[in-house]
């Protein structure tokens, strides 16, 4: 049995008075690729943004190796090893691509290695060196989702959060992200994913959750569960 | 034609001179204004009480004005820091009026506490080069002090150029400005970047002060003319590129000049006040602005 790296105990989570998440519990072992499901709405995101700490549980904990982190803010969360990948990229339209990826490792711990992290990171997204030195602004949709995933791997996360990294892209730059996806899992880093795309999902993945407003409707291993349960869980039926 | 140009030649460099001058006093303002998203409406006191610091430093130490920047700078970047991390940080993301009121309230204080410390009596920093001028070839004459601001700007915003392209400060401020959010999912502090940036942006206030010390007198209550300066520059300029700042400058003072020959002394900050009118009517995004 691999070691649980993150464990999120019956959290509720506000925006002002809506109550977004409902005693959401999950875990999410060493080494996998968890992903949770759901339709618009069903809180996905507010989840991957508590678990880095942009949002914060009212009830509930957050444990992550053995130590509880809920309440702090995004940038002690990094220092932890738990990197988010935002929904919608948020490259810094500024900065170049280069100063982008720098900025991935801003924190200590990681500028110590930039350069034996940004070689990696140039082997696995070989396009990321060619444009270095551009303005990240003038890259394609596709080129800026793995700009994205590439700031947030600069500073070896133990965790990485991906939040719908498929969206609005061409599928076969998809079919390439998500190849990607796989390599980095493969080296080591867990990864804990969001998606409106069920098939690639579970394709993609050791574990699944599927989400439905605001609360967990099932969970399991993707060759385990059954379509139907998996429909009306995502629909709430 | 050659009359002209002859005629013309010493407004166009005293404006120019001198824009370079409005380029310092307002390069801060901007960088708050494009960073933080904040009106600072005590940059002019804070460029004053630069003035006075130096003025102090200098009697103390019986130094030249121009080596009081070794002090006055730091200084200044100090009280920056203080300012925004104790006094604007928590008003931040509570609307437009607070840090504004803020911003205000510490105009307010500085004038008055400029006012019981050093009297409303009239001061400059006097140094040899206030007085002297310059000959270019026996073709113009130039007030040296002038070309020393000049210079001091030069330096000053190729130094944060450096700062912005090389430096993980510069980029992690400009990360910040660019997205506040995203910024701190790099683990970047975002509330001390902008306490860093205002530490700069009052660092130039500092240069600021002692170039308008040497080269203007000053009083507690001088700050708003050039609050009002540095807002010109700002708006011609637009936000997003230190140059622009400084050709928003340069403008201002060309405009002041070249009005003041034209119609007449009393008309120079009408003048430079009428081309920004005309660019706030025609680009009022500012002249320089990149989308």
């Amino acid at each position: 049995m691999t070691k649980t790296l993150l464990r999120v105990q019956e959290i509720d989570v506000f925006y002002h008075d809506f109550h977004a998440l409902w005693e959401i519990s999950l875990e999410v072992e060493e080494t996998l690729v968890v992903s949770i499901i759901g339709a618009n709405g069903a809180g996905k995101s507010t989840l991957l943004n508590t678990i880095a700490g942009v949002l914060n549980p009212s009830q509930g904990t957050i444990e992550f190796q053995g130590k509880k982190i809920n309440g702090i803010m995004p940038y002690h969360a990094v220092a932890e090893g738990i990197s988010l990948v935002p929904e919608g990229r948020r490259v810094f339209p500024r900065l170049t691509v280069l100063e982008n990826l720098e900025m991935g490792c801003y924190i200590p711990k990681a500028r110590q290695k930039k350069k034996e992290v940004l070689k990696k990171m140039y082997e696995l997204f070989p396009i990321l060196e060619e444009r270095k030195n551009q303005l990240s602004s003038t890259l394609s949709g596709g080129e800026q989702q793995m700009l994205a995933i590439g700031r947030a791997l600069m500073c070896e996360p133990r965790l990485i959060l991906f939040d719908e990294i498929s969206l609005g892209l061409a599928p076969l730059v998809i079919k390439n992200i998500y190849q990607r996806v796989k390599q980095i899992n493969a080296e080591g880093t867990t990864i804990l994913l969001v998606e409106q795309d069920i098939q690639r999902s579970l394709k993609a993945s050791h574990k699944v959750y599927i989400m439905q407003s605001g609360r967990i409707r099932l969970e399991g291993k993707p060759g385990e569960l059954s379509q139907v349960d998996i429909h009306k869980a995502y629909f709430g039926m | 034609m050659l009359s002209l140009l002859n005629e013309l030649k010493g407004p166009i460099t005293n404006g120019l001179l001198l824009g370079g001058l409005y380029g310092i006093i307002g390069i801060g303002m901007s960088m708050i204004f494009g960073i933080v998203r904040l009106v600072n409406l005590a940059h002019g006191d804070l460029v004053i009480l630069a003035s006075y610091l130096s003025l102090v430093t200098m009697t103390l130490f019986s130094v030249d004005p121009i080596f009081t920047l070794v002090i006055v700078i730091p200084a200044m970047c100090i009280i920056g820091f203080a300012v925004q991390y104790y006094l604007l940080n928590p008003v931040l993301g509570k609307g437009m009026n607070p840090p504004l009121l803020v911003a205000f309230g510490l105009s307010i204080i500085f004038q008055n506490l400029l006012l019981l410390i050093f009297t409303p009596d009239a001061r400059t920093l006097f140094t040899s080069i206030s007085v002297k001028t310059i000959s270019l070839w026996g073709f113009l004459n130039i007030p040296l002090v002038y070309l020393v601001d000049f210079a001091g700007s030069v330096i000053t915003i190729a130094l944060l150029h450096q700062l912005f392209r090389r430096t993980y400060l510069g980029k992690a401020i400009k990360a910040a400005s660019d997205d506040e959010g995203a910024a701190q999912l790099m683990g970047i502090n975002t509330k001390t970047i902008y306490a860093f940036a205002m530490a700069i942006a009052t660092g130039t206030a500092g240069v600021a002060g002692v170039a308008v010390g040497i080269t203007f007198t000053f009083y507690p209550q001088t700050g708003p003319e050039y609050l009002i300066i540095a807002f010109g520059v700002v708006i011609l300029g637009g936000l997003g590129s230190l140059f622009g700042t400084f050709l928003g400058g340069l403008i201002l003072g060309l405009a002041q000049l070249l009005g003041a020959h034209f119609l007449g002394p009393g008309f120079q900050l009408l003048s430079g006040y009428l081309i920004l009118l005309i660019v706030l009517t025609f680009r009022p995004t500012g002249l320089f602005t990149k989308v």
